[in-house]
């Protein structure tokens, strides 16, 4: 692939704006509440499209399409069974909880409702996770900037963390909120056209369909399984995906989604930024709409991928393959590009790349400067010092935390058993939170020892669970087993699942037992922190398209005729 | 916080299209053979340069009219509260 000077000219306009949004937004950064909660004045649906694009990082956009491509439209369940419904609850039962507590952090409400220890636990093992996934990011831009454009790894990880190093360091919070709603209309915008040039050769939805029907056949499944979300979920051997409906409604949708959406302090914090509590609750439920509809953005690309390469368009696009003759699905929308776009276009869709891949970044790093500023640095490092000092910490912490993560792009380039190895271990510190806060959120007995051992011996149920069990043809190792291997499961989705069910539970039933022989805190303190201590905010004054309540049917019915749809 | 941001947004899309549309126009036309016969630089630039222009007029009228959002009664209840608990913290 080649650029001519247009791409180039495109790609530098649209880092001028993003470092000029940075420039501009310099001389508000006054205070610490400022840099690290724009001091909490941003419109509803600003705050609501930041809050898609922070997650909306390389990640998502590679990995969406290599799923679409490697098991069909079942993949959208991320997003309808998924997100959507996780949106919705976050907006409406748990943002009072935590715009209203006036915590400036998700440990930070740990803090308030729990204890020192409990919000010290997730705010030492969140920080961790940001920097390195933030830096794991870093990595795949880097490798696919050389794989499809011959570009130097170093030039790609440093130009990037430059720019986002600047940007945030200059206008904090703010900007990479501004610049997260302008990438989110460059992604949006620069890959839709992809999408309408991949349906066109591949014959529209209709020949879309009877394309991934051979996909299916050839791969001994039924006509449908990759263009029918739900039909085949009724047995894990009858879907690409190895995974039966259970599991994957426990797993994926409540435990995993709830927990990330609910309880991620990166998306949390865009609509702690919202100028009002009404703003803040519609934040996720204005992202739920956007949203919805990104599976036909990043999930159908990997699909005309793969129903091109079985049965060609008239193009002749088709997969590449890596060298041991599987095919290289993360390659599905960046190949795309490609072979669809002529020099012009091919600038906006590279740059929409970045874009998404800058988005994430910045969402890790303004994450973790506040994390480590009020979290740690403030509470455990230096207590009681000017607020200059703090605004000033928060601009260092954002140097270092971006160069932790490029260090850490660097070491998975070395040593890429390791990054598995970490997701690994951020997946079981992840999978047992979400139980933590509901208990917290809505059970007023439930104590801070009880959340603290729970946290634990769910993170601890989890690598048990993964220790004795396997997927299918795997090995022991990275994949489990590591015990000997009790329980072999279909797919190793189907294990990620089953072992967030098992650290979830666990944690639920840990913290409940532990809370009950263990003193309550008093009814007053908890006031503003637990639902049956919280006064309801108060709503009738709005019109109805500013209530929660109804935005949220309004999203899930939305979602459930996607569902229906696409059964 | 001072800037609206329809109007950056507006201007880097219109760029865009004007970009496209422009190259579109006069540029090499066999480059449209990847993307079957059709071209998108014009197609595409036309509805970003629209897209730029809608938000630079909503952003226009938006930043005469609408109130800062730092003037909300809300935004800035929770303000104080917080810089009194910092200040209480200190103590």
């Amino acid at each position: 692939m080649t650029l001519t000077a247009i791409d180039w000219i495109i790609m530098l306009v649209y880092f001028v704006f993003v470092l000029g949004i940075g420039f501009a937004l310099r001389r508000y950064m006054k205070t610490s509440t400022d840099f690290f909660l724009s001091g909490r004045s941003i419109p509803a649906w600003i705050t609501g499209l930041a809050f898609i694009s922070a997650n909306l990082g390389a990640q998502e956009v590679i990995g969406m399409g290599a799923s679409g491509a490697k098991y069909g439209i079942a993949t959208s369940h991320f997003y309808w069974v998924g997100a959507i419904p996780a949106m919705v609850f976050v907006g409406v039962f748990m943002m009072p909880f935590y715009y209203g507590s006036r915590a400036r952090s998700v440990p930070e409400y740990l803090k308030l409702r729990f204890d020192e220890k409990t919000r010290g636990l997730n705010a030492i093992s969140f920080a961790i996770m940001t920097v390195f996934s933030s830096g794991i990011s870093m990595y795949a831009m880097g490798l696919l900037l050389q794989t499809l454009l011959g570009w130097d790894f170093n030039f790609s990880v440093l130009v990037s963390a430059v720019i986002v190093l600047l940007y945030i360091f200059l206008g904090g919070l703010t900007s990479a909120i501004y610049n997260e709603v302008l990438q989110f209309f460059l992604i949006v915008l620069g890959f839709l056209p992809l999408v309408l040039l991949g349906l066109k050769d591949a014959g529209g939805w209709s020949g879309l369909q009877s394309r991934l029907s051979v996909v299916a056949t050839q791969n001994g499944f039924g006509p449908g399984a990759w263009s029918e979300s739900w039909r085949f979920m009724d047995n894990p051997s009858a879907n690409p995906m190895g995974v039966e409906w259970f599991g994957m409604v426990m797993g994926l949708g409540f435990v995993l989604s709830f927990g990330y959406w609910c309880t991620d302090f990166l998306v949390v914090q865009r609509a702690m930024a919202a100028d009002s509590m009404s703003a803040a609750r519609r934040t996720p439920l204005i992202a739920a709409v956007p949203k919805m509809f990104f599976p036909a953005l990043v999930i159908l690309p990997g699909m005309i991928a793969i129903a091109l390469t079985y049965q060609s368009g008239g193009s002749g696009f088709a997969l590449p393959k890596k060298p041991d003759g599987a095919f290289n699905y993360d390659m599905a929308i960046p190949m795309m590009l490609g072979h669809y776009f002529p020099s012009g276009i091919l600038g906006i869709g590279l740059t929409a790349l970045m874009a998404s891949f800058m988005s994430g970044m910045a969402g890790n790093v303004t994450a973790f400067n506040t994390v480590w500023t009020y979290d740690i640095y403030q509470s455990y490092i230096r207590r009681g010092a000017s607020d200059q000092h703090y605004l000033w910490m928060g601009r260092m912490s954002t140097v270092f935390g971006i160069a932790i993560s490029v260090a850490a792009a660097y070491v998975a380039t070395r040593f890429n058993n390791i990054m598995d190895m970490l997701q690994l271990v951020f997946a079981f510190v992840n999978a047992p939170l979400f139980a933590t806060f509901l208990l917290g959120m809505f059970w007023k007995r439930a104590t801070g020892h009880g959340a603290f051992l729970g946290l634990l011996s769910g993170t601890i149920a989890a690598a048990i669970h993964h220790g004795l069990t396997l997927p299918l043809h795997a090995t022991p190792g990275v994949k489990g087993g590591w015990f000997g291997a009790e329980h072999i499961y279909p797919s190793e989705m189907a294990q990620n699942f089953w072992t967030a069910i098992f650290a979830w539970s666990t944690c639920f039933v840990v913290t409940i037992l532990v809370s009950l022989i263990t003193k309550p805190r008093e009814d007053k303190e908890l006031a503003g922190l637990v639902y049956s201590l919280t006064e309801r905010p108060k709503e009738e004054h709005l019109p109805w398209f500013k209530r929660p309540q109804i935005l949220g049917a309004i999203v899930l019915l939305m979602t459930l005729m996607l569902n229906i749809i696409f059964w | 916080m001072g800037l609206d941001i329809r109007l950056p947004i507006g201007l880097m899309f219109t760029l865009f299209g004007l970009l496209l549309v422009i190259y579109g126009a006069v540029g090499d036309k066999s480059i449209y053979q990847r993307s079957l016969g059709i071209n998108v630089n014009l197609g595409w630039g036309a509805v970003l340069l629209v897209f730029g222009v809608v938000m630079l007029v909503l952003g226009r009228r938006g930043s005469a009219t609408a109130e800062p959002a730092d003037v909300s009664l809300e935004g800035q209840r929770m303000m104080k509260e917080l810089a009194e608990r910092d200040l209480h913290s200190q103590k």
